[in-house]
């Protein structure tokens, strides 16, 4: 009986951990990409801001993987030769677009909108990690729904001033307290828990 | 499930009814078994449709198995996705976000304005266009439905040469040959032959045709057709004047065997102007009133305050006794038996001159049309309620007769080549033309169309018309309003033509592209300095501005043919010919939507059916679903049997457009091809028809014993006299809650708080929400079977009931959704909480948690829920996925689902909203259901915003709830339908 027990408490155990584990959740585990761009060269070693290339994340559902013109603004002009770059000069003079892997996949049934989400507070970092320091690209969170509503039913521990959004590495302790800016933002903490706030 | 159907029986049941008791079919009324056993179970007869080929061990076996390779499945990680973006990004396309096109659907030739939403390049979903006349935001099913086919597998994918696959340069080889035999001829052989044109363009393209081939000859001809109108009003004003009708104005109207608020031209403009005539709101305490004439129940005769169902021939008898009541000397007998209809009827004209209407319908005579056109010229409607122009047509010609002269000289080998732009002559011609045989002889026929149908098959080339959402063109609405369409998508198959790029190689311009056609046409015509902003504008606003047609005076002369009339003889037994209300002349047969939409009043899906009165029935000791048939000289078809209450005695309506043989796998062999029995020279009825009855049987698919309701007070209605005097009469009506005590526990609402109110007196039963919702919402369609089972899945459905006498019923309307009820009765059963009220009221449904019990189903009291027996989604038509819209979850098998009140646009409008901090303004959230509305019935909106527009309707005195005493507190409640009959007919 004891056996048993310790067997199945064995399987439960290493069950749980594989649920959990990177292998299953993605989490920690760079994505393989046509291309092996660095965010952590683009946005600590050049600065550039997170909108240069995710354009619609203010007023659209979907923040935006840039076309590859976007890419060729520099790479005409630097690194034009890179053999690492070589799918992007192909790309732009066949016209044929580049093919991504996602990195952040929800459910098909789940509706996810990054406008309201940058509008009212919630910072890249939130959910995408210091991606300033990702050389290549990987998951930080395992988009599990209790991760989501972990911070739906209490996002003032998570709530930034609209012009800390795209600040990487930020500390709360630096700005207002969340409890007045979920009330500056005008955030109903009681709709963030229906369904149909993410569901249809 | 009609052997039980006894007449005897109903008539017994229904002297025992009393005062206002409305009954849903005849097999209700007869009370017979098998409707008991409908009523009783949830989904009827779903055991009949469990294999039993295995036994309960082996099942568990099988399922035992099975159950263990899935719990192994679960073990893989969710497949990679892949993001690819753009090379170049197009100019205002934001990934992620729809955007909406203006442009414009043509049916028998006259354009509708339409906005199409499309998700990155993919056209999803089709709303009407609030700038443009016909219109004014609303459309009807067909235009709703019409997305779904540009997306159809079945469409003829490349050019074929007497059956077998080609291509597009053999073809233009071939054709070059011919017309370069036909140029020294000067076109004596060649033949063009179109549908109604009203596209400017086309009409230039044609006139170059005349002058480059002097005598080759244009045809056009459509089967539902508008030649009785055309020729009414050569008779009355001796040019073809046409006629538009300002409903706004209109106290009181005629309908003469007119569907005028469903189908024709001006519809959905008409069943808006009146509806507002006609709803009673506020402190609108008028109505205007109906009267209809009519042979085979239609919408409008159910919306009428006073309906009479003559034989066809008898229409025109009446007309000449209403030109005569009015002061119009005309000859012909009189009806006795109608006598004093009309007489009241004629009174209430002459006082209402200058503010009545007179409508004919196309069904009836050219006659009929002429004295329309008298009447409402000597009550001095004319210029008021009733407004003539110059046709809009490019060429309006009669059409029978235009095809008939075509047919002769093909059958007599004149004709070397034949162009045929769009259309189904092979299959939609009257019988006796022999069309088909004509066809064989003509050494090139070529044919435009969408499908590989039966003209295809004849026609020594097929070549594939292009979509009109894949194409540019130009046409005119009914009042002459001009719309550039613009295409949204490139054509999804290759070796496509549109009808102007065809034209324009037949001119002799090879290669040009439909873009450079139509938009030098354009450049040629405008007069005004800068053509590029004038081409812009008119693309954007979906009318080119200042297009619409002047009125203009015409004076009627009434010929003494039509004056004195001739002896109407009396025909025998009829058969009528109507469109059918979903697939039309055949030409949708191919779209499931169409196919599945419950016909109005019949309530049949998939199939068409010979029309019978109660009476009829009887004395042939018929039954629903037996096949009988139909001989009309030596010409017949079998038809099974539909008993529809109101038909008049001695005559069966058949719809045309069935009975199809290349149709596409959807269309193909359902129903029987009443074209069969359809002649030229009386294309809308056909007298002296013998019918016999057969032994075979055909199931039919109705949907109207589904979901009943047994007997309750659901739908309430008064006149308006009656509502003067005591304006909460809807609310008296019903029984209210015993106790206002719940187990649901008190919900407390303090933001938004949606609801919706359908008004019952503005409803048409026209089916537009039906087909919006179902392609907003990603609603699959079952099939025959499946909805014999019960099992169709349409998130709104409209019931139909009728109250009185089963010769002659009254017929109410009402549209069912999901009630959104408060103290939800699906929500407290469900054992998995898949089914729960959000705080803005929604009673939502969670897709994900859903495990299939449907205890939420079994306990619904509206009987709203559809389950997903069976994986209905397509998932292995690729481009049927591409309509899908992306705001809403495809549902899969073994999931219950139900009207959502739209949450994508509540959701998209309170993004907006709290992305501006501010609410969501009254009007901002629009369901499918209420945008397409032609009467605008439905109304959405924050009941606890007091000042909007859905707060106002809910303080209504009419306003009530669907069994109110089940304390539910449903979200959706309606306002009684309130009618205004004649007191002196009544």
């Amino acid at each position: 009986m004891v056996v048993l027990l310790l067997v199945l408490g064995i399987i439960a155990w290493a069950a749980t951990g594989i649920y959990k584990a990177g292998y299953t959740t993605g989490v920690g585990v760079p994505v393989e990409q046509p291309i092996p761009f660095s965010h952590e060269h683009h946005v600590n070693g050049l600065g550039i801001s997170c909108e240069y290339c995710h354009v619609s994340v203010r007023e659209a559902s979907f923040a935006g993987i840039p076309p590859t013109n976007t890419c060729m603004t520099c790479h005409s002009q630097i690194w034009n030769t890179s053999p690492m770059l070589a799918p992007v000069r192909a790309s732009a003079s066949t016209q044929r677009p580049l093919s991504w892997v996602r990195v952040h996949d929800l459910p098909d049934f789940t509706y996810f909108n990054h406008s309201i989400h940058v509008n009212k507070g919630i910072g890249c970092e939130t959910c995408h990690g210091q991606v300033d320091k990702m050389p290549l690209t990987w998951r930080v969170n395992t988009l599990f729904m209790s991760w989501c509503l972990d911070c739906h039913r209490n996002p003032e521990q998570h709530l930034r001033p609209p012009d800390e959004i795209f600040t990487m590495n930020w500390n709360p302790a630096d700005g207002k307290p969340g409890k007045e800016l979920a009330a500056d933002y005008g955030i109903n903490v009681k709709q963030l828990s229906d369904c149909s706030i993410c569901h249809r | 499930m009609a052997d039980q159907l006894n007449i005897d029986t109903i008539r017994t049941n229904l002297q025992g009814k009393h005062g206002d008791e409305y009954w849903r079919s005849l097999e209700e009324l007869a009370e017979t078994d098998e409707f008991r056993e409908f009523l009783h179970r949830e989904f009827p007869r779903e055991a009949a449709v469990w294999d039993e080929s295995y036994g309960r061990r082996q099942f568990l076996m099988l399922m035992g198995a099975s159950l263990a390779l899935g719990g192994l499945n679960a073990c893989t990680k969710q497949p990679a996705e892949r993001i690819v973006p753009y090379v170049k990004s197009p100019e205002s396309l934001v990934p992620g976000e729809s955007l909406s096109f203006a442009t414009a659907m043509v049916q028998g030739g006259y354009a509708a304005g339409i906005l199409v939403t499309s998700h990155m390049g993919r056209p999803t979903k089709i709303e009407g266009n609030p700038d443009h006349p016909a219109s004014l935001g609303a459309t009807d099913a067909i235009t709703q439905a019409s997305v779904l086919s540009l997306y159809d597998p079945d469409r003829s994918q490349v050019p074929t040469n007497r059956g077998l696959i080609s291509t597009r340069d053999k073809f233009l080889q071939e054709l070059e040959s011919a017309l370069r035999a036909q140029k020294s001829v000067g076109g004596a052989g060649l033949r063009i032959l179109t549908e109604t044109v009203t596209s400017p363009t086309l009409g230039a393209q044609l006139r170059e045709l005349r002058r480059q081939f002097p005598k080759a000859q244009w045809h056009q001809y459509e089967p539902v057709n508008l030649d009785n109108e055309r020729q009414g009003a050569m008779l009355a004003f001796g040019a073809f004047a046409q006629s538009r009708y300002h409903l706004d104005k209109a106290d009181v109207v005629v309908a003469l065997d007119s569907d005028f608020l469903i189908h024709g031209p001006g519809a959905v403009r008409y069943a808006r102007d009146f509806a507002q005539k006609r709803k009673v709101a506020g402190d609108k305490k008028t109505m205007n009133r109906l009267y209809a004439v009519e042979c085979s129940p239609s919408n409008v005769g159910a919306v009428a305050d006073h309906r009479l169902a003559v034989n066809s021939r008898e229409v025109e008898t009446l007309a000449r006794m209403i030109a005569r009541t009015v002061g119009i000397a005309v000859g012909g007998p009189d009806l006795p038996q109608h006598k004093q209809w009309i007489e009241l009827l004629g009174q209430d004209l002459l006082g209402n001159r200058g503010s009545s209407a007179l409508i004919a319908g196309p069904y009836q005579s050219a006659n009929v049309h002429a004295l329309v056109h008298a009447i409402n010229q000597h009550l001095g409607n004319a210029g008021k309620t009733v407004t003539y122009s110059d046709p809009v047509e490019i060429e309006p010609v009669d059409q029978s007769e235009s095809l008939r002269a075509l047919t002769q000289e093909m059958h007599a080998g004149a004709v070397n080549t034949l162009i045929i732009l769009g259309g189904n002559p092979a299959y939609d011609t009257p019988a006796d033309l022999e069309f088909k045989q004509a066809l064989g002889k003509i050494p090139l026929s070529v044919h435009l169309g969408l499908y590989n149908d039966e003209t295809a098959a004849e026609s020594t080339w097929h070549v594939p018309q292009a979509h009109y959402l894949e194409t540019w063109s130009d046409a005119r609405a009914y009042d002459g309003t001009t719309t550039i369409l613009q295409p949204l998508i490139s054509p999804l198959y290759g070796g496509v033509f549109s009808q102007h790029e065809l034209l324009e190689e037949v001119l002799g311009r090879t290669g040009r592209k439909s873009h450079d056609i139509v938009k030098e046409y354009w450049r040629d015509r405008t007069r005004s300095g800068d053509f590029e902003k004038f081409w812009e504008i008119s693309l954007n606003d979906g009318v080119v501005a200042n297009t619409s047609l002047p009125a203009k005076s015409f004076r009627v002369r009434l010929p003494d043919s039509v004056r004195n009339g001739s002896a109407q003889k009396n025909s025998g037994f009829e058969v009528l010919f109507r469109p059918d209300p979903t697939i039309w002349d055949g030409r949708y047969s191919n779209n499931g939507w169409l196919q599945e939409l419950p016909k109005p009043l019949t309530t049949l899906t998939w199939d068409n059916a010979a029309l019978v009165s109660p009476s009829t029935a009887e004395s042939q000791n018929l039954e629903n679903g037996n096949v009988i048939e139909l001989r009309s000289g030596d010409r017949t078809i079998e038809a099974p049997v539909w008993v529809l209450p109101g038909h008049v005695n001695n005559a069966v309506t058949v719809h045309l457009g069935y009975g199809r043989t290349h149709a596409g796998r959807v269309g193909k062999k359902r129903g029987f091809n009443a074209y069969a029995l359809r002649t030229s020279a009386s294309p809308w009825s056909a007298g002296s028809v013998v019918l016999a009855k057969t032994e075979k049987r055909v199931r039919l698919a109705a949907t109207q014993m589904h979901h009943s309701m047994e007997g309750r007070q659901l739908v309430r209605s008064a006149p308006l006299k009656e509502f003067l005097a005591n304006p909460n009469f809807a609310k008296e009506l019903g029984a209210v809650p015993t106790s206002e005590q719940t187990l649901h526990g008190q919900h407390e609402y303090d933001g938004y708080a949606w609801g919706m109110s359908i008004d019952l007196t503005a409803c048409t039963g026209c089916n537009a929400c039906v087909v919006a919702c179902q392609s907003e919402n990603n609603i699959p369609i079952v099939g025959k079977e499946q909805v014999l089972a019960g099992r169709e899945m349409h998130w709104i459905r409209i019931d139909r009931y009728y109250k009185g006498s089963i010769h002659d019923p009254e017929t109410v309307f009402q549209p069912v959704t999901c009630m959104h009820c408060e103290n939800a009765p699906c929500e407290v059963v469900c054992p998995v909480a898949a089914t729960v009220h959000d705080s803005e009221g929604l009673n939502v449904m969670v897709y994900n948690r859903c495990i299939g019990t449907r205890y939420c189903s079994n306990n619904c009291p509206y009987k709203v829920r559809r389950f997903n027996f069976l994986q209905y989604s397509e998932e292995d038509e690729p481009t049927i996925a591409m309509q899908k819209n992306p705001e809403v979850t495809v549902r899969s098998r073994g999931v219950m689902e139900k009207c959502s009140y739209c949450v994508q646009r509540i959701s998209s409008a309170r993004i907006e909203a709290k992305k501006e901090s501010r609410s969501i303004r009254d009007g901002e959230v629009v369901t499918a259901c209420q945008a397409a509305c032609p009467s605008q019935a439905i109304v959405f909106g924050d009941i606890n915003d007091q000042s909007s527009r859905i707060a106002r309707l809910k303080a209504e005195p009419h306003d009530y709830s669907l069994l109110a005493e089940l304390n539910t507190k449903p979200r959706t409640t309606y306002l009684a339908k309130v009618t205004n009959p004649n007191d002196k007919l009544a």
